[in-house]
């Protein structure tokens, strides 16, 4: 079992997402300490990209505003990389297959290792898409964790499955990060469907930001992923690094109503 | 060869949501493309509707004036909508109405596939919604105007270089949110799988006419065929029926912008690398870091930092050639053929004659070109008007 599947043992996880390098790395750094600190399960940190389809308009200024300071997928591993050993909360590298691609994904893998990365998302970047990659990350225990939506067929629910690794990426809704209209209604039947084919942990993101919605869909799930809500928190406070930690620490204690 | 790649180029790189939408899209097509009735109505469309088929017209003056090959002018630009993006527009309309979807998405560079969605989603009588870069939607204002009088919603996209590639971005976001009644018309053989083969099989009808035409009128095949190349829809369009042709040369024209080497083009398989941009692997302009970059052409229709994925194939293979032409030299082909044919083409298709006007000179007067004349130029008249030449 992987370090980042062993989180769900017994508990429901929390995940968060931040850009790294919105507004700063050494931000990115504290910020990460301080999710750490405040009892976040897993973290995944946002590599920014320019196109990022699957995301709503928060998370895309916040890569904007990234890659306008000159962040780089090395300069974020360095930055990782100098925090390691100070955290026990996995860490789950989120971005788009370009950024990998010309990285080059025997040397992201192998600085994902370095760096202590335990996980991996590509939301363009489909199980069967690239299948050599999915396949070199397990070989170096990284988790190549998916994603299903609510349209997903039950047949390719089957095929997912046998790659599935880490936790499962449940999109709450048809739309972008930062939906505020998700979940779905019919969250039950949903997580139903998937769990006939996964076994694994499953954690839904997308839409996610207030602790009500968390209580109407926590009993069906076994992780909530929240982005754009901590995100915006982090943008509105830039200038003021206290009261940005303050409340970042709040607003993920309230989160967890389990 | 995986399905849906060309060589090592093309794929389905999209998120989870867009996986089950592909596959209808796949096997929709499948089914109607084999349809005797959807493929007569597409060609009663394509006949009585956009005027098909487009001459291909002998272009005598410009032939004499660049005192070498024959040159013909394949007359895109006489289709209705004036430009080659009719075909697809309609094949991928009506093949949206059979699959019982309700709202048409699309994204618009030049505003050419925009105005040709528009008329095509009105024609069926289906919400049509446009996505277009502000700047684009700048430049091209009267193309805009008449999209929203055929009855389309054009909404502005601000982010980045507000030009073709956010726009790109924007609609797969719409159809992310609204897969299942919605239709995304991509504009140009890019995209993931089955795109780039779907507009590619509607775009093809180009080539299947100049080659029966040039036969009818030469007795035989050309040596040259010119297409500029955007995303690629045009050059694509009339390459593909020729290409286990091999004594027909094809060439691609790219837009150089301001010069390949002021880093404002769009040439993406002269200067692009590898890279994965809306859901396909193609050439891409790109930085070090793999941000894709902003492109760049006086022509909002080529202004496109990707290109489709068989076109990067057909370049490994050495079957096809690219090249490319500054703003420049596209705009003095524009110059000259207005003078001496009569004919004004698009920015786009200016860059196809760009070339010609360097090939054509350096033949035998017995070799034969065709350019593909993709669109006509009354969308850039203003544009023109604003260089203030002369």
């Amino acid at each position: 079992m992987s370090k980042i599947q062993k989180i769900f043992d017994n508990k429901k996880a929390l995940i968060t997402y931040i850009t790294a390098g919105d507004p700063d790395l050494e931000t990115t750094k504290d910020i990460i300490l301080e999710l750490n600190k405040a009892g976040v399960d897993i973290i995944e940190i946002g590599i920014p990209f320019s196109d990022p389809l699957a995301d709503g308009p928060v998370i895309q200024e916040a890569s904007q505003r990234a890659i306008k300071k000159g962040i780089t997928l090395s300069k974020i591993f360095n930055t990782l990389e100098s925090i390691k050993g100070r955290i026990n909360t996995p860490l789950v590298l989120m971005g788009y297959y370009n950024s990998i691609l010309s990285y080059g994904s025997d040397k992201f893998i192998e600085d994902c290792k370095l760096a202590g990365v335990s996980g991996v998302i590509i939301p363009d970047l489909p199980f069967d898409e690239e299948p050599e990659f999915y396949e070199e990350l397990k070989e170096n225990d990284i988790d190549g964790i998916l994603l299903v939506a609510p349209n997903t067929s039950e047949e390719r629910l089957k095929e997912l499955s046998k790659h599935a690794t880490g936790f499962l990426y449940c999109v709450s809704l048809m739309g972008v990060t930062g939906d505020s209209r998700g979940p779905v209604e019919y969250i039950n039947e949903y997580v139903q469907k998937i769990r006939k084919y996964v076994d694994i942990p499953i954690a839904i993101g997308f839409g996610i930001d207030t602790p009500e919605k968390v209580k109407h869909i926590i009993n069906y799930v076994d992780g909530i992923i929240v982005g754009s809500a901590l995100i915006k928190i982090i943008d509105q406070n830039k200038e003021n690094k206290i009261k940005m930690f303050n409340e970042i620490h709040t607003f993920v204690q309230n989160l967890k109503v389990w | 060869m995986k399905k849906g790649y060309y060589g090592q180029y093309g794929g389905q790189y999209v998120p989870e949501t867009l996986i089950p939408a592909l596959e209808e899209l796949e096997a929709a097509y499948e089914e109607y493309s084999k349809d005797p009735d959807f493929i007569k109505e597409f060609n009663r469309l394509l006949a009585d509707y956009s005027g098909r088929p487009t001459p291909l017209y002998f272009a005598d003056r410009f032939t004499e004036y660049l005192n070498g090959a024959k040159i013909y002018l394949k007359r895109e630009d006489l289709n209705h909508t004036g430009a080659h993006k009719i075909n697809n527009a309609l094949g991928q309309v009506l093949l949206a109405k059979k699959m019982g979807k309700k709202r048409i998405i699309a994204e618009t560079g030049a505003g050419q596939h925009g105005v040709a969605t528009a008329t095509a989603a009105t024609k069926f009588g289906l919400e049509c919604i446009i996505y277009m870069g502000a700047e684009d939607m700048k430049r091209q204002s009267l193309n805009v105007y008449k999209m929203e009088m055929l009855g389309a919603k054009v909404i502005p996209v601000y982010n980045g270089s507000q030009t073709l590639n956010e726009a790109v971005d924007e609609a797969i976001r719409d159809w992310v949110t609204n897969v299942e009644d919605t239709h995304y018309v991509i504009g140009s053989v890019v995209g993931p799988h089955p795109y780039p083969k779907i507009v590619r099989d509607f775009q093809r009808v180009i080539g299947d006419e100049a080659k029966k035409q040039i036969i009818e009128k030469e007795g035989r095949l050309p040596d040259y065929i010119v297409a500029c190349v955007g995303g690629g829809s045009n050059a694509m369009g009339i390459f593909y029926p020729f290409v286990e042709d091999q004594e027909v040369k094809l060439i691609g024209v790219e837009a150089a912008g301001k010069g390949l080497e002021t880093g404002l083009h769009a040439a993406a398989l002269t200067a692009g690398k590898i890279g994965v941009l809306h859901g396909s692997k193609s050439y891409v302009l790109q930085d070090e870091n793999g941000q894709i970059k902003l492109a760049y052409s006086i022509s909002a229709g080529l202004d496109y930092p990707g290109v489709g994925p068989e076109h990067s194939f057909l370049r490994d293979k050495k079957r096809a050639t690219y090249t490319s032409v500054t703003d420049e030299e596209a705009i003095e082909a524009f110059e000259l053929l207005t003078k001496l044919e009569g004919i004004i083409p698009a920015f786009e298709s200016s860059h196809a004659l760009a070339y010609t006007m360097k090939l054509a000179p350096q033949l035998d007067k017995n070799k034969i070109i065709i350019v593909n004349l993709s669109g006509r130029g009354d969308k850039d008249v203003d544009s023109y008007r604003n260089l203030n030449r002369k």
